[in-house]
């Protein structure tokens, strides 16, 4: 699966897609598909403050639990509720199945996050090894 | 099972095989400074024939022909001779623990079924497979709460049994979580309302009360779950008499019930084991500590049993798992299994009035002597109670010892404020004659005194 050229990447496997001072988060398909089906996602609140490359929340398949790590710094504006219910979303379609919306503090960060070609770089360099 | 120890031969050829020329070189990375030696002080081998006499020699020092009216957290029930025999069985006894989980499905049937019974007595959604104790289970539903609440305060009732706020008071100490103690009433024995109310904050992360209390009386659960609810914090019921359960209204209105569940069949040994159990609403399910046996189909649609939801615990999560218990208490969990299956639903409620109808003749002829009185006398209780003696505890106990009567656990142990208190246990196995027997031993008290 192609990695959208208009996102930007965390090496813990994230993407993030900017509207302004907003920033949609998810997870990438080189990360869904090492997890599995995915069973349940613990996300923060909305007005909740995420911090960049800290733990915002976990995603839980049948073999394992990982820790999802914000690409930015800011407050939550909104969470994906259909993931409540519909968790397998993810799997379906990572790069279009959101997580959690946040306001940027510092728009700045978006430019310290890889691009596609760098995180497929990555993604090609980890798979590898 | 026979431990069958290793020939000389064995191990050289284990030694060879992996290119060591002796045990010592297994160690030879440990600085020679650190390393023992010379061998251990420890008595020489003994013959199966000396081990059986060592053993029989210590037993018969045990005292036996005392009455106890001890309980405190530790309660003496019948227990039906077909829990041993059962619990005992080999296909249980040695897979006491699911290691490879799904092999052992008569194991992950019983944990089912025992979860099963648990959140039907307590009247929560899910129950886990069990932890290690009533004391621990109290903890780890604190540290729970947290987790799911995202708040770092806990309020305490002064009554809840002293030995697990301890354990409690260890498991908190390295997790900065202030913990705010509040008292009970000096005439019911119940939580203070009004001081609760002033405790729990927009902060507090959880209330944890016990039910009957350490006082042995039974807290008003609905109100206490509106104070606590009010404020967003989650209500914690520990119940460390399970018995209580065949007479008692379920906490329903609690967020997470911590069961100490030995009272179901387990007998009483020194120290143990026990076996707690927590129990909770299912949106709080993913912050459960410890295992969970769920119930599935295999590909050709038999009912199975699995280890689920294990992604949490630390042997896949590490130290970000939601708890540091890695096990539970699979073959007492068990018994505690067997014991509800033979009782049933109306055993319950019999063993329990029965416990109640006891306790009540014991309380009532204990306080009548002269120089005795019922504190918290108007409360709710099941099978204990709290007695106030003219005669100092320990005098008391002193004399009853002497009638081989073990009386009631003095509370100024750990309430200074309960000066010459003692806390009594009478359940179904308490003859009615060894009552009788204690109380003539409390009305000479004040004679002698």
């Amino acid at each position: 699966m192609a990695y959208p050229t208009k996102y930007r990447y965390t090496r813990e496997h994230e993407w993030i897609v900017l509207d302004g001072a907003i920033g949609t988060i998810g997870i990438t398909d080189y990360a869904q598909n090492s997890l599995g089906d995915i069973v349940y996602v613990d996300v923060p609140k909305v007005g909740d403050a995420v911090t960049a490359n800290a733990t915002f929340g976990s995603v839980e398949s049948v073999k394992a639990v990982s820790d999802l790590y914000s690409p930015v710094t800011g407050t939550v504006t909104a969470v994906n509720e259909e993931l409540k219910v519909a968790p397998d979303k993810i799997n379906e379609a990572p790069h279009d199945t959101w997580i959690i919306k946040v306001e940027l503090k510092d728009p700045a960060e978006w430019d310290k996050l890889l691009d596609a070609a760098a995180y497929e770089a990555f993604v090609t360099e980890e798979t590898g090894k | 099972m026979r431990y069958l120890p290793k020939s000389p031969a064995e191990r050289q050829q284990m030694l060879a095989e992996i290119g060591a020329g002796s045990i010592d070189d297994l160690f030879a990375v440990i600085p020679a400074e650190y390393r023992l030696a010379r061998d251990l002080n420890v008595p020489r081998q003994q013959a199966e024939s000396e081990i059986i006499r060592y053993f029989r020699e210590a037993g018969a020092r045990n005292t036996t022909g005392y009455t106890s009216f001890l309980g405190a957290g530790a309660y003496q029930h019948y227990r039906p001779v077909v829990i041993d025999s059962l619990a005992q069985r080999g296909e249980f006894l040695t897979s006491y623990t699911p290691y490879q989980a799904e092999i052992t499905q008569g194991t992950l049937q019983a944990i089912f079924e025992f979860q099963t019974m648990i959140a039907e007595l307590t009247g929560m959604d899910v129950a886990n497979a069990s932890m290690y104790d009533g004391s621990t289970g109290a903890a780890e539903a604190v540290l729970m709460a947290m987790r799911v609440t995202g708040r770092h305060r806990a309020v305490v009732a002064r009554s809840v049994h002293p030995e697990y706020r301890e354990v409690m008071a260890t498991y908190l100490r390295h997790r900065e979580m202030p913990v705010t103690e509040v008292d009970y009433v000096a005439g019911t024995g119940r939580v203070e309302l009004e001081a609760l109310e002033a405790a729990v904050t927009g902060e507090t992360a959880c209330v944890l009360v016990q039910s009957p209390n350490f006082f042995g009386v039974v807290e008003d659960i609905p109100a206490l779950a509106e104070i606590a609810h009010r404020k967003g914090a989650l209500l914690i019921v520990s119940i460390a008499e399970a018995v209580s359960l065949g007479v008692v209204r379920p906490p329903l209105e609690a967020d997470i019930v911590s069961l100490e569940a030995q009272s179901f069949g387990v007998a009483l040994s020194y120290g143990g084991p026990f076996c707690g159990v927590i129990a909770a609403r299912e949106a709080y399910l993913r912050q459960m500590p410890g295992r969970l046996a769920g119930q599935t189909v295999d590909k050709d649609g038999n009912r199975g049993f699995v280890l689920t939801l294990s992604t949490r615990e630390q042997h896949i999560r590490r130290e970000k798992a939601t708890s540091n218990i890695c096990t539970n208490q699979a073959l007492v969990a068990l018994m505690a299994t067997i014991f509800l299956t033979v009782y049933g639903r109306e055993g319950m409620r019999e063993l329990a009035v029965h416990n109640l109808a006891k306790a009540d003749y014991a309380a009532k002829l204990l306080s009548a002597q002269p120089g005795v009185k019922l504190r918290f006398a108007g409360s709710p209780r099941l099978n204990e109670f709290v007695l106030e003696t003219q005669e100092p505890a320990a005098a008391m106990n002193h004399r009853l010892l002497e009638e081989r009567i073990i009386g009631g656990v003095e509370l100024s142990r750990w309430y200074p404020e309960l000066e010459n208190a003692t806390l009594w246990c009478a359940t179904e196995v308490m003859p009615r004659e060894r009552i009788d027997a204690a109380a003539r031993v409390l009305s000479a008290g004040l004679v002698e005194v």
